[in-house]
Parts: structure tokens; sequence; C-alpha cells
């Protein structure tokens, strides 16, 4: 096929394509108004904090602090909106703590198999024994656990959450759900069981075999099917910017698994390609929109004051579709691919610092003036790192796709220090507060210890600082060592070593803040721990509100 | 914004555009791109190795893309020229890797052709290459105290064979190494022009 063709019909298709987006958004994208931004309050509610991971004292100090930047007036939020949320959350509840159960126990699973990788790494001779546990099928496992265990689980799981109360209509379906999520547990121990026999795809973010993904495909669309119940039964007029992040990416995913499993399709380089749209895109239009979604919810509503600027995260949120579905080229520089991909890839990899500084600015002007928040949630903590990292990893990503970044990090450890502040500085951190605000409000109970919260915060906090610094640094090193011809191979190796182990030692920590979690977790569920004052349920926040 | 079918049917635009961007077209460039005389399609027992490539993740470590000199010295550590779509027409699923924790191997089977050395690297990969973070692979070999009549004993130095005991290569072993010799793209991308055309040697 000559260039002449690809060039019009990549011309053709686009201009198309440009027609029909301009058509499906030809209103509403350019609105004014910041109402839309509102609609996740209950009138006369903003102004009103809600933490149900904090302790009463600290809420306390929560709303104090939200009343001192004073724009909060409504102390009497209508009634019947808070009795249509206590019944959103009512409708969510079991189906959405089975899910965080899923995801705790695949934390605890990716964990021990990403810690055991990575000691491999610089105690070669260690656990040789047994095939399973040979590096290159550990650290599969590893990713696996994460992409389609602890990551899936806790996003949809607080999607369940999210979406019934900012549609204000109970979850409908919501058994369709659980079946999909014992559908899309089952498929995942058999991906990776087989992944520890030796049985794979061989692609990478595509290794379970195709015949286990037709199950992932199944649960997974029973899983989607009360969100969309949800949707077209809603009760509100206007859809939150929470909801276009998440419908979107069940509606991505997919098309993603789909095209990329198809059996007997793709080979050779044409299949390289592929795969780093798919791995590139699971990241960015399926983890990333769900963790935009909860950060564009909860951030706003623990402080109680509506997003700054609702057109900012529209150019966010269209920005991040448009440019993020063609960044996967940028994994190929230098290979054997077309060049005007790649040349492509990198174009759109500087583009996606449009919709990231949008995301940026917002978030920062709505927490402006109650940074003090920070110091009394533990929601707002995990997630406002998470928001943080979000900026940095894309920025990071953005100018390693540049070609003189890249033929140093390309092929080096810097790349999965790159990859871990996404998934895990990002996602799993907005997650990890998604999941102390969800908790309470689903099992109407407190968490029991909260220093375990702090606890946790810092382990994994400081324990990924050093994971990301070590492995950047060694990485950047080992690039440089590859890039001198001068400088034999094992150079290039030998530099890396105390960085693989800085990394382990972090790691370790990372894995502890997660044994404590998973360990409040449980106390929480079986109800050990102190009796506290004050449970963080609606009734009590809101004096006025008559108990039934 | 309050229509879903809008911004669902959005969504979707946006996705096919990045779909025919990275998946259609390299579909249509490179798809069938016909192998170059100088690639020989893989043996039935190669084919066995390269199951056992995957099967144990060698691609985590190992690129198989050489890239051009002009944007990394690939080709001066030996690791052979910038690789062609042409020179993957064989391979499915494709192992272009992401990680040069070990070097690349689109042409180990030239720099390191010897059977004895890739099988005795396997068994401990320390024995050969001081410094080496390669993991051992034990399970593709097995310890006896007499090798049978059809099997491949592992030459290895004295200290990392238990006393009075042999290591023999088990099939995977043998079919990996058969992958692995396999591996060799230093045929010329460019063929040789005609030796009757102008300026031709006489």
């Amino acid at each position: 096929m000559n260039t002449v063709a690809i060039l019009l019909s990549a011309f053709v298709l686009s201009f198309v394509a440009l027609l029909v987006f301009i058509w499906s958004q030809r209103t509403g994208l350019f609105d004014r108004s910041g109402r839309g931004a509102e609609v996740i309050f209950a009138p006369q509610e903003i102004g009103r904090i809600e933490e149900p991971a904090a302790t009463h004292a600290e809420r306390g100090a929560l709303q104090g602090a939200a009343d001192a930047a004073a724009d909060g007036q409504g102390l009497a939020p209508d009634t019947d909106e808070l009795d249509a949320r206590e019944r959103a959350d009512a409708s969510t509840g079991p189906v959405v703590f089975f899910f965080y159960c899923c995801a705790i126990v695949w934390l605890l699973v990716a964990s021990a198999a990403g810690l055991t990788a990575s000691i491999k790494l610089h105690e070669p001779d260690w656990m040789v024994q047994q095939a399973w546990l040979t590096f290159g099928r550990i650290r599969t496992i590893h990713l696996n656990a994460v992409a389609y265990g602890w990551a899936p689980m806790a996003g949809l799981g607080t999607a369940l959450f999210v979406i019934p109360r900012l549609l204000k209509t109970p979850l409908l379906g919501a058994r369709f759900a659980f079946v999909g999520a014992v559908l899309w547990n089952a498929a995942l121990i058999a991906g990776l069981g087989s992944i520890g026999a030796g049985i794979s795809d061989g692609l990478e973010w595509l290794e379970i075999p195709w015949q286990i993904d037709t199950l992932f495909a199944l649960g997974g669309a029973l899983i989607g099917m009360p969100l969309v119940f949800t949707l077209v039964n809603r009760r509100v007029d206007h859809l939150y910017v929470s909801v276009w992040y998440m419908a979107c990416a069940l509606f991505w995913l997919p098309v993603l698994f789909i095209v990329a499993k198809m059996p007997g399709l793709h080979q050779g380089v044409q299949q390289a390609a592929m795969n780093w749209w798919f791995g590139h895109n699971v990241l960015g239009l399926f983890y990333t929109p769900l963790a935009l979604a909860s950060v564009y919810y909860f951030l706003p509503k623990v402080i109680g004051r509506p997003i700054q600027s609702y057109n900012l995260s529209l150019l966010g949120f269209w920005g991040l579709a448009f440019f993020y579905g063609q960044v996967g080229g940028h994994h190929l520089i230098g290979g054997p691919v077309p060049e005007w991909m790649v040349t492509l890839s990198i174009v759109q990899s500087m583009m996606m610092i449009i919709p990231v500084a949008a995301f940026t600015v917002n978030q920062y002007q709505t927490l402006q003036g109650r940074l003090a928040a920070l110091r009394w949630s533990p929601t707002l903590r995990f997630i406002g790192v998470g928001g943080l990292m979000y900026t940095a990893s894309s920025v990071q990503g953005s100018f390693e796709a540049l070609r003189s970044v890249n033929a140093v990090t390309h092929f080096t450890h810097y790349t999965v220090a790159h990859a871990h502040l996404g998934l895990y500085g990002f996602v799993s951190f907005v997650f990890f507060g998604a999941m102390y605000f969800v908790m309470p409000r689903i099992t109407a109970r407190e968490w029991p210890y909260p220093w375990l919260i702090t606890a946790h915060f810092w382990l994994v906090s400081g324990g990924f600082a050093l994971y990301f610094l070590s492995l950047t640094t060694g990485g950047w090193l080992q690039g440089q060592a590859m890039l001198d011809a001068a400088r034999p191979f094992m150079d290039s190796v030998a530099v890396t070593l105390p960085y693989l182990k800085g990394r382990s030692i972090g790691g370790a920590f990372m894995v502890i803040g997660h044994l404590v979690f998973a360990a409040h977790f449980m106390l929480m569920v079986t109800n050990v721990g102190p009796q506290r004052d004050q449970p963080a349920l609606f009734r009590h926040l809101f004096a006025r509100k008559a108990t039934p | 914004m309050k229509s879903e079918i809008r911004l669902i049917s959005g969504a979707m635009v946006m996705l096919a555009l990045s779909t025919s961007a990275l998946v259609v077209l390299p579909y249509l460039q490179v798809h069938d791109v016909p192998a170059l005389p100088g690639l020989k399609p893989y043996s039935s027992t190669e084919l066995r190795g390269r199951e056992v490539y995957i099967a144990n993740g060698c691609v985590y470590c190992h690129s198989q893309q050489p890239r051009a000199k002009a944007f990394a010295p690939d080709f001066a550590r030996g690791w052979g020229r910038a690789t062609v779509a042409a020179d993957y027409a064989y391979d499915r699923p494709h192992l272009l890797g992401t990680m040069r924790t070990g070097p690349d191997l689109m042409n180990i089977g030239v720099r390191q052709p010897s059977q004895a050395w890739q099988l005795g690297h396997l068994y401990q990969p320390r024995a050969f290459v001081p410094g080496s973070i390669m993991p051992s692979y034990p399970y593709l070999f097995e310890l006896k105290a007499r090798a049978e009549k059809n099997e491949v004993v592992v030459n290895l130095p004295a200290e990392f064979v238990p006393a009075g005991q042999v290591v023999v290569a088990r099939p995977e072993a043998m079919d990996l190494v058969a992958y692995l010799l396999s591996l060799d793209r230093s045929y010329p991308v460019i063929a040789a022009p005609a030796a009757s055309g102008p300026g031709a040697p006489r």
C-alpha cells in the first residue's frame, strides 16, 4: 500500500471523524455556566464537607477549614436529596463491598509477586527450582494481578458507588455486576494459573490466553450492564464530569480488548504496533479515566466546594480522549515500525500536556485556600497525592517520548519506574483514597483505627518515593552506559545493582503498607476495634435531618 | 453535557481515530510484508523452542530489535543491523520486547553459535558471564549419575556441578537453544546489484 493512499485515507478518516464529533458535541462543550459542577451537591449543601474516613474531631477541623475559606452558606441541605443519596449508597453497598474485597486480595497477590520479582533481579539464584517462580513468570503474574485484578476491581467498584450518586438513582441490576465480577475473578485466577504454568499468548499486557479472555469479556459486559441501566434511567439531567470518564472507560475497554485479543489477526511488526496501542490505551483510556473520575468526584465532595472551572474539565476530558489514544507508538521509537506512526505518537504524547495541565490547574484552583483540609482528611491526602502524581507521570511520559530522551531511557528500568508512577503513584493512590471514603458509607461503620490509615499512607508514600527515585536513577545510568559503545554491556548491568536493591527495599515498605491496609479493612469488616462515638452516617452528619 | 448518546459516540470516534492510526494503517502497511529471501521459516523444533522462550518470559529482559547506527550503538555491540518489518514475517506472536536488562537477541545465533555455550549459560549464566543477573534455569535440566545414550551432557566448570553427577539437558532446553541458534538477521535487506549492471566488476 503506497504512502499517498495512506495519507489520503487518514485525511478522509480524520475529516469525517471531525464532522461526526462536531455534530455529537455541538452543544454543551462550550457551555460557559459552572452549574454543571454543582450537581454533586444537594441544594444548600455547598460548603459542607463529606469525609467518612476521618474521625469526628478531624471532621470538625475539616469543616472548620471549609468554613474559614467561607463560601459555605448552606448549612441546611435539602433532605430529599440526601435521602436519594443514601438510597443510592444503600443500593450499591453489597456489590461494591464484593469488588473491594477482590481488589484487596489481588493487591496482596500482586504485592507478593512484585516484591519477589524485584528481589530476583539482584538475587538471580534465589528460588530458581520452580518454573512458575522464575522472573519471567512471576513478573508477569505481578503485572496481570495489578492490571486485571487490583486496578479494575478497585476502579469499577468505585464507579459502581459513584455513578448512582451522580445520577441520583439507585443502582439498577446490581446482581449482573455481582455475577460479572465472579466470572472476571474466575478468569483472572485461570489466567494467572496459566501464566504460572507457562501457557501465554506472549504479548506484554495480553499474556492471558485468549480462550480465558472470552470469560473476561463476558464478565466485563455483565459488570457494565448495571451502570448502563442506571445511566438510562437516571433522574438528573446533567451528566457530571466523572460520569463522562467512567462511562467512556466502560465503552473503550471492550473495543481495545476485543481488537487486541482477536486470534490470528495480528502478526509481526504490525502486532507490535497493535500491542502498544493496547498497552498504552488500557492505561490511558481505562485506569486513568476511572481514577480521574474519582478525583473529580471525591476532591470537591470532601472539601465541599465545586470544581473551579467546569470548562477546563471539558477540555481535559476531550483532550485526553483524542491525544491519549494515539501515543502508543512511542514504545517503538527506533524500532522497525513505520516512521510516520512513531512520529505521530511522539507529537500526541507532547500534546497530552494540554489535558494534563487543564486537570492540574483545575484541581489546584479548587483546593486553593483549603490546603489545610489535606491534614484532616485521609481520603483527600491519598487523592491529593494521586492527582499530583498524575501530573508528574504524564509530564514525564511526554518528555520520555522525545527521541533524545527516549534514546537513553528506552529499554531500561527508567521506564518501569515511570509505569509505576502512573499506575501506583497516581491510580492506586486515588483508589486507596476512594476506598477510605466509600467503605464507611457502605458498611455503616467507621474505620476502627485512624492511626492505621496514617501508617498506610506514610509506608506506601515513603516506600514508593524510594522505589521511584532508585529505579529512575538506576535506569538513567543504565541507559547512558548502554549508549556508550566504549563501555561493555555488562557495565549497564553492574551500574543498576545498588538501585535494584533500593527498589526492593522501597517495594518492601509498600508491601507492608498494603498489609496494614488489608488488616485494617479486615478489622473494619469483622467489627473488631473500638466502638466510635460517631459512625460516619448522614443522619449524624446532618443533625437536622429526621431519623426514620 | 446532557446526552449520553453524544458523549459515547464522541468517545468512540476518538477511539476509532486512535485505532485507525495505530492498528488499521499499520495493518495495511506492514501486515503482509513478504519475508526477505535470506529469512527461513522456523522449523518445528525452533517453534517449540520459541514457545519455551515465551513461557519463561525471556522477552521481559531481551529485546529483538537492534536500532539504526545513528540512533544507538546496537550494531557496534554486535547485535546486528537495524531490523525491518520483513525480518519478522514469520513471528507470531512478535517478540520485539521493551527491556534490555540483558542484551538484544535478534542475532544471538550469529554472535554465540555454540550449542554447548548456550546450554551451559542457561543452566548457570554466572558460570559464563561473571556479574550476570540472568536467572539460572535448573528446571530445564536434570541432574543424573550417568547420561543415557541420546542425552546431551552440559559442559560446566567443575564448581557448578555436584560431585558424581552430570547435568543433562531436558528437551525444552534443547528446543530453546535450537530457537536461539536460529536467530539470525544478518542477511542483507537490499539485494546486491546484479553483476551485469553498469559498474559491475568484469
